[in-house]
């Protein structure tokens, strides 16, 4: 793809540079190429040493990789993230609404805003969890919301993640890099700090505990080192003081948790589970689950443990249910969504199949359960034999799918081989749920690092940027 | 502490004690090749090596004849061999890994660096260039590790599990080390000298043995030093004295049988005379050692590392 002047550019607008990058891009321009180089390597030598690494499945001679590090950094003036920062506030409060409803009377169906079939054919609704009370009535505790920014600047979110959103670990570590790596640049710019995260999600993950648990005991539970998240699963268990468990190391019996310890059983109250509801527990869902516990879920819907985030919140995070979010928003809360939706062809709809196949070459095309950049179609940087080839799919299995227009992503100013250029970046923002809404200023800012690519995942070769919102 | 956090934290501390030790033993032999000597006695040392460390079935499976070149390359660089270096120090990272967020960064940095390291100079070929060393190196890391872990970690557990492998572990090798030599029965008094001597360097312990003997090298001295000296660091006493120390710290309601044991071994050890050892057989002696030091470790996993659901 042209690299085209109609994308939006973080940094700059028609050459001039923004107000809130002008400082950063003094500083930039008078460093030299070997000074950068030689920060990229200490980067890369401190990632390696520190163990910042992703695991790569099927691939044994080198299990484990970094994900790359650019040194330029998103800015987010205060002004913008205030409204992002609202807006993201209104849709997950919304949305932990929605999933109350839909797991207790089912207000939004009868209502007739959400036809009942996308609710119980969607794979992602759990019946074991209807009619079961969760503390504080939140299900998605910890929240990471994927937005772009297209167009001429507005912010689009794309995506929803409540189950087991990832990443968070790498937002802390880039900052700690860039501190390190620049310190002089923290003097000169007020950037808002995330360094608390770890205290605000223990503090979220202990006020959901079960009723009249006053002291709870969090862990944090892992399928183990060879996951590919491993590194933020110890991460966070380390930086919140907790334990890190397996499914291995828990065992139910007198309709409660408990970790094996050296001095015997100790109980747990809340879990901040970072595997998927079909692992949990052999006796619910998959049996052949080596990583969950026996019985898990039978304590839970008793209400003596805390699950973080709750089972069966996919319901509401599903590509199948996104073209309503701002539908959900309105019912819930009677107020207008304050962040856009990207507009959304239910392909499952005749009319809005029709408008997809005769459209294919101009849209992104994803599968409802798709995640991680598998399974779509990047319409305008496909041939013509992918096209045709996902036009047989979705003529077969049209309510697999759903076709968006190709977003113009924002672009920003990235290291690349030969200098500095343009490269099209997200945000996820991370929300925490439970007595109240939190989170920190920024989130992780992921940066598609071949040039004109789209796709943002690690998996798929991307890369992070430190995310700076500056104070007012 | 998890049980099984405990448990990667007493085998990361093994691992580690294994590959230092992995290294002096081999260090022995190097040195003492280097001795004007036959050829059948070269090989006779390096058989001596595999068989104390229970290799010698597993090396003959790969290699038709024993030659210096073949044994360290299969104690150092061969992973298929559970005691080589190299599986040692990747067993003892991945330990590390399962819990690292239970370590300090320096431990863990440490222990990342360790392995990443072997595997550059490994690759660089300096372990055929000069043994030595690369054995040398072997063992800074460890001091190097141990002191990092007991100058940063907090006094908890965890430093318990990880002393009680270390000691396990280090009374393990040094009785190894010891019956080595007085297992292989050929005389020399003049080979003799040099053998005891790279023996006693290898424990680090000549220096040592100067200053508490102030004497010429002997078998028994060098057997009562490795054994009986609770003032010697490496000596199975010593080594003892650690395990019924951190047994005492983590003693649970299940674990009154292996303190029992450990006391037992450690009285037994602290009473000895080494003229009453030797009289009854100093190889016997070290073989019922192994073998109860075995059993402890079995214990320590019993009681506090695996435990069965309760």
């Amino acid at each position: 793809m042209q690299r085209s002047p109609n994308f939006y550019n973080e940094m700059s607008a028609d050459g001039v540079v923004r107000e809130h990058y002008r400082e950063f891009a003094d500083w930039l321009a008078q460093q030299t190429p070997d000074a950068i180089e030689r920060k990229r390597m200490e980067a890369d030598l401190t990632f390696r040493r520190v163990g910042i690494t992703f695991a790569v499945y099927g691939d044994n001679a080198g299990t484990e990789r970094l994900i790359p590090f650019d040194l330029i950094p998103r800015i987010i003036p205060a002004s913008e993230w205030q409204q992002m920062q609202a807006g993201l506030v209104q849709r997950v409060r919304a949305l932990n609404m929605f999933i109350d409803d839909i797991y207790h009377e089912q207000h939004i169906i009868r209502a007739g805003i959400i036809p009942a079939d996308q609710i119980y054919r969607n794979a992602q609704y759990r019946p074991e969890m209807q009619g079961i009370k969760v503390a504080s009535d939140i299900y998605a505790h910890i929240a990471g919301i994927d937005i772009v920014r297209a167009g001429a600047g507005e912010f689009y979110v794309l995506e929803d993640n409540l189950r087991v959103p990832s990443g968070v670990s790498y937002m802390l570590e880039d900052r700690k890099m860039m501190m390190r790596l620049y310190p002089e640049l923290f003097a000169s710019h007020k950037v808002a700090p995330v360094e608390h995260y770890p205290d605000m999600l223990l503090d979220n993950l202990r006020s959901v505990a079960p009723m009249g648990v006053l002291d709870p005991t969090v862990v944090v539970m892992t399928p183990g080192m060879y996951n590919s998240a491993y590194f933020e699963h110890a991460f966070l268990a380390q930086q919140m003081g907790v334990e890190l468990v397996e499914g291995k190391d828990l065992y139910v019996t007198n309709n409660a948790v408990w970790m094996r310890t050296t001095h015997g059983p100790k109980r747990v109250d809340v879990i901040y589970r970072r595997l998927d509801d079909d692992f949990l527990d052999p006796l619910a869902f998959r049996a052949d689950s080596a990583l969950g516990v026996p019985g898990l879920l039978s304590v839970y819907r008793a209400g003596h443990v805390t699950l973080a985030n709750a089972i069966g919140t996919g319901v509401a995070d599903d590509k199948s249910i996104y073209p309503y979010v701002p539908d959900i928003i309105r019912f819930y809360l009677s107020e207008e969504p304050i962040l856009n939706n990207v507009p959304t062809y239910q392909c499952r709809k005749k009319a809005e199949l029709d408008y997809t196949l005769a459209n294919l070459p101009d849209l992104v095309v994803k599968e409802v359960h798709g995640a991680g950049g598998y399974g779509m179609l990047v319409g305008p940087a496909s041939t013509k034999e992918q096209i045709e080839d996902f036009r047989q799919r979705l003529i077969a299995r049209p309510d697999g799918y759903i076709a968006q227009p190709t977003l113009a992503l924002s672009n920003c100013p990235t290291f690349v081989e030969n200098g500095v250029a343009p490269r099209h970046i997200d945000l996820r923002p991370f929300v925490l749920s439970g007595k109240n809404i939190s989170m920190v200023p920024g989130g992780l800012t992921r940066v598609a690092l071949r040039e004109g690519s789209l796709v943002v995942n690690s998996s798929q070769g991307g890369g992070t940027k430190d995310t700076w919102v500056l104070e007012a | 502490m998890l049980s099984r956090t405990a448990d990667h934290l007493f085998w990361m501390a093994r691992y580690t004690e294994r590959a230092e030790n992995t290294a002096r033993m081999l260090d022995v032999n190097v040195q003492t090749a280097l001795l004007p000597q036959s050829g059948e006695a070269a090989r006779q040392a390096w058989r001596a090596l595999l068989g104390i460390s229970e290799l010698q079935h597993g090396y003959d499976e790969k290699h038709e004849a024993v030659t210096q070149h073949d044994v360290i390359e299969f104690m150092v660089c061969d992973p298929s061999n559970r005691s080589s270096i190299i599986a040692c120090l990747t067993e003892a990272r991945e330990n590390a890994r399962a819990v690292r967020g239970t370590l300090t960064t320096e431990v863990w940095e440490v222990t990342n660096q360790t392995y990443l390291d072997l595997r550059r100079r490994l690759h660089g070929g300096q372990l055929r260039k000069d043994p030595s060393q690369f054995f040398e190196w072997v063992k800074y890391r460890s001091h190097l590790w141990r002191g990092v872990t007991l100058g940063t970690m907090l006094r908890d557990e965890a430093i318990n599990f990880m002393r009680l492998g270390t000691s396990l572990e280090r009374a393990d090798n040094t009785a190894r080390i010891l019956d080595v030599k007085f297992h292989g029965n050929d005389s020399d008094a003049r080979r003799d000298f040099y053998y005891w001597a790279a023996l006693l360097r290898s424990v680090s312990g000549f220096e040592i043995y100067r200053k508490v003997y102030r004497d010429v090298i002997t078998p028994e001295r060098v057997a009562e030093l490795l054994m009986l000296r609770a003032d010697m660091p490496r000596s199975l006493l010593a080594c003892m004295e650690e395990v019924v120390a951190n047994l005492r710290q983590v003693r649970n309601d299940v674990s009154s049988d292996t303190e029992r044991l450990a006391g037992k071994l450690h009285a037994e050890l602290q009473f000895a005379r080494i003229e009453d050892i030797l009289e009854a057989g100093l190889h016997d002696t070290l073989t019922e050692f192994l073998r109860r030091i075995y059993e402890l470790g079995n214990g320590v996993s019993r009681d506090f590392l695996v435990p069965l659901a309760a």
